[in-house]
């Protein structure tokens, strides 16, 4: 939706304006780095995450995904320095994918409908990264500094993991938007029912969009150990997903599936961080972050559910 | 015309858990043929569709496609043998746009990625659209398109998978006069081309203007097919009504009161229009039309459930004005709805939980349910009803059969003690014994005077249960027949709108 799209842009630029007026560090190039550095990791995940409420479901479980992913691979580096951080990376992402596949067989072969299904594994993910941690933190110390590295240096001026998210983001507007299965995913949260009846294999479908979702949250794991220089089992990841489905609403995609694009999810991010990033340079309570998200999702959703009626109404007015 | 049928249907029988819904039923469908399929609601015209289309297997008979015997076991072989259904609500992607509800999963590729071609797939949609005639933009949302767009664009997606035999049900039950006639000239195309079309109707008008055979069903088998030139109207109905009456019900008339229930002039827009009538005490009103005639629409309107746009309605004489269906138990109105697993029962609750819902407020002392009351008035409910319950009245309603839940619905509203009953559909999918249970009770009710009106789309159970029947047909009450001069031949020409009835004011 066009209309979304430029809406997002002017509330983007008046934020930084105002953040701007109030604090002129906000547009340093140091702040303007850590902005670019707090996106992708949100980004990544939210790309599954706009694939999974396109086909009409919810993954609540993302943050506990990217807290085990990380802290298992943390442990393996803690255990084993020498262990090659690709190698490592492959792992985290491996994990990511389980933990996905998990969720989607609770939602399709068990039909456990994904807001319970998840919610479960949430918990459940969770609960394995204090029992794989012992409660133990992954420190600075034990986290490769090639690692680190790839939150700062890079080929091209921009850092690695940024590349990274890119990458995720360019191949999931191609995968939802010129492959039939994406095509696919479109139609299942559209009508599930027509789906069927179309000979769209609708589980097969959901399964793999909870799969990759699982990946992309493994990935996001590693991102976090290379940002962050941690890993903590009560705090990394948490909450993540509260940031990502705001994101994805925000960004336009119709929390009944079926309507959303990539593009605006990007833009969703960007907002989402740089709110972030606004609430901090201007000292304003970082405990207030939360219920600033609350805020802006509900507005988001209200003005989308407006707008949505007001066409609905002028499509029935139209064919009277 | 070739020399032999494309499609074939011979000695089709169907059944569903032991009822037989098609019986040897036999049909040959020809190239470029407009067949028309006649029958009243429930006459098996849906299940023959189903099976042609692959959504049903049938349990007996064959079907011959080009000669050839074939076996059409899922939706995707009826596509691969070239037979597309068009439901009646067009199966549509809202949220998608025209081209990608016309080839969604067989989207055009290209390149060594196999990614999706949009380009050609615009150019392709367009074009299929222009050979239909139609003035739609491929790039438009779906969901803001017409029901009349929907049906096109599922046509499209038809012919895109050569389809030969195209089967529409009921395509024009919503269409305005304009979209009928677009839709006809693109039937005609289609015929001309050499495609076998299958085509429900209720309307006669309709049957007789594009059809070239038309075949009749009733209860389940097959009657006749003929040409409409060797045919007239009322033989069509004749055809589909004329059943030897069953002797199941009889009903004595009982001595009929004032009006307890009178509507003037009930509107709401794009359902009904300017309803009157009235339902005296003691009398049963029979509301006879076929599926989608408004009638459910008026009675929930009545009850409250949905909001009119004009029009009055009079309990005891006096003008009351009924916003919620709480307010219209509390005026001594109750209403059974057709769906009683969704609208009419909570299956999880038990029997006597059901039964004493309306008037929970008699059962309780100072915000406490007396649950031994409960039970016990329940008890005498259901022994009044023969409610063959497998326990008591402790099991949830749930694991009754259907008759037995109808019966409990019934308790339900009793005890509440309604001085007006509106019934719709009161013995749909019950078996025989208890259908004359409940035909058993609304006499009973009746005679004590209660005000009845029922809604049933079948004729016999009308003719025998009404003091006086009412036929609706799209929205509009277009006939009013008495006991002595109701026929099954008239309400089905006032349904079909073979002829206007004057309605008596």
């Amino acid at each position: 939706m066009r209309f979304r799209e430029i809406g997002i842009l002017v509330f983007l630029v008046i934020l930084a304006g105002a953040t701007t007026v109030r604090e002129p560090r906000f547009l340093s190039a140091k702040n303007l780095t850590d902005i670019l550095l707090d996106i992708p990791l949100l980004m990544v995940v939210a790309m599954g995450m706009t694939m999974i409420i396109l086909s009409r479901n919810i993954d609540l479980s993302v943050g506990s995904t990217l807290g085990l992913s990380a802290i298992i691979v943390g442990f393996i580096f803690k255990s084993n320095p020498n262990f090659p951080v690709w190698a490592g990376a492959i792992i985290g992402i491996l994990v990511g994918l389980l933990l996905g596949a998990l969720n989607g067989i609770l939602v399709t072969w068990l039909r456990v409908p994904a807001i319970i299904a998840t919610l479960g594994t949430l918990n459940v993910f969770r609960g394995l990264v204090f029992v794989v941690s012992g409660g133990q933190e992954v420190g600075a110390n034990d986290i490769p500094p090639s690692l680190i590295e790839l939150s700062r240096t890079s080929p091209i001026q921009l850092p690695w993991i940024v590349i990274f998210a890119v990458l995720v983001t360019i191949a999931t507007h191609l995968f939802l938007r010129y492959t039939r299965t994406g095509r696919e995913i479109y139609a299942i949260g559209s009508s599930p029912k027509a789906a069927r009846l179309r000979g769209i294999q609708v589980e097969k479908v959901v399964f793999l969009a909870f799969t990759l979702t699982g990946g992309f949250a493994g990935l996001a794991g590693i991102m976090y150990a290379s940002r962050y220089g941690f890993i903590n089992p009560l705090t990394t990841g948490a909450g993540l997903e509260l940031s990502v489905i705001a994101a994805t609403i925000i960004g336009g995609t119709n929390i009944l599936g079926g309507s959303g694009s990539v593009p605006g999810t990007v833009l969703g991010c960007l907002l989402l961080g740089v709110i972030n990033n606004a609430l901090v340079i201007t000292n304003l309570s970082a405990f207030w972050q939360l219920a600033i998200y609350g805020v802006v999702i509900l507005i988001a959703v209200a003005v989308d559910s407006l707008i949505r009626r007001q066409l609905e109404r002028a499509a029935v007015d139209q064919t009277r | 015309m070739t020399a032999q049928p494309l499609l074939s249907a011979c000695g089709i029988s169907k059944a569903f858990g032991g009822t037989p819904v098609l019986q040897n039923v036999s049909l040959d469908l020809w190239p470029g043929e407009v067949h028309v399929l006649m029958g009243e609601n429930g006459a098996g015209k849906s299940t023959f569709n189903k099976i042609l289309s692959g959504v049903h297997t049938p349990d007996s008979g064959e079907i011959l496609l080009n000669g050839q015997a074939v076996s059409i076991a899922s939706p995707a072989a009826a596509q691969a043998h070239g037979i597309a259904l068009l439901h009646q609500e067009p199966i549509i992607f809202p949220d998608l746009d025209v081209a990608e509800n016309i080839f969604v999963g067989r989207q055009p590729q290209k390149g060594p990625w196999r990614s999706i071609n949009w380009h050609s797939m615009y150019e392709q949609a367009g074009e299929l659209l222009n050979s239909l005639g139609v003035q739609i933009d491929p790039h438009e949302r779906m969901g803001g398109l017409s029901v009349a767009a929907h049906q096109m664009v599922e046509m499209a997606r038809a012919m895109s998978q050569n389809a030969r035999v195209l089967i529409m049900d009921e395509p024009t039950a919503s269409l305005s006069p304009d979209e009928v006639a677009d839709l006809f000239r693109i039937v005609r195309d289609l015929r001309a081309q050499g495609v076998a079309l299958v085509f429900i109707s209720h309307r006669l008008e309709e049957v007789f203007e594009i059809g070239d055979r038309i075949t009749v069903l009733r209860d389940g088998e097959f009657v006749n097919t003929v040409t409409p030139a060797e045919t007239t109207k009322e033989e069509i109905i004749r055809m589909m009504v004329g059943r030897p009456l069953s002797s199941l019900f009889e009903r004595e008339a009982g001595s009929i009161g004032e009006p307890l229930l009178k509507v003037e002039g009930l509107t709401r827009t794009g359902h009904f229009r300017n309803i009157s009538f009235e339902v005296k005490a003691g009398e049963i009103v029979g509301m006879a039309g076929l599926v989608g005639a408004g009638r459910t629409e008026v009675s929930e309107a009545i009850f409250g459930v949905t909001q009119l746009d004009a029009g009055k309605v009079f309990l005891d004489g006096k003008p009351v004005n009924i916003r919620s269906p709480r307010q219209a138990v509390q005026l001594g109105l109750a209403y059974v709805p057709e769906d009683r697993q969704q609208h009419g029962l909570l299956l999880s609750m038990t029997i006597a939980e059901n039964i004493t819902l309306p008037v929970l407020k008699q059962f309780a002392q100072m915000g406490w349910l007396r649950a031994r009351q409960e039970r016990e008035v329940a008890q005498q409910y259901t022994a009044k009803l023969h409610l063959r319950a497998a326990r008591d009245v402790s099991q949830a309603a749930g694991e009754l059969s259907g008759g037995n839940q109808q019966k409990v619905v019934l308790a339900k509203w009793l005890l509440s003690q309604p001085r007006v009953l509106i019934l719709d559909e009161p013995t749909r999918g019950i078996d025989i014994g208890a259908k004359a249970e409940v035909h058993r009770i609304m006499g009973e009710l009746a005679s004590q005077g209660m005000a009845i009106l029922m809604i049933s789309s079948e004729l016999p159970e009308i003719l025998a249960m009404s003091d006086r029947v009412l036929v609706m047909r799209e929205g509009r009450l277009t006939g009013e027949f008495n006991r002595a001069e109701a026929t099954q031949e008239k309400i089905m020409a006032a349904a079909t709108g073979q002829q206007m009835v004057e309605v008596a004011a």
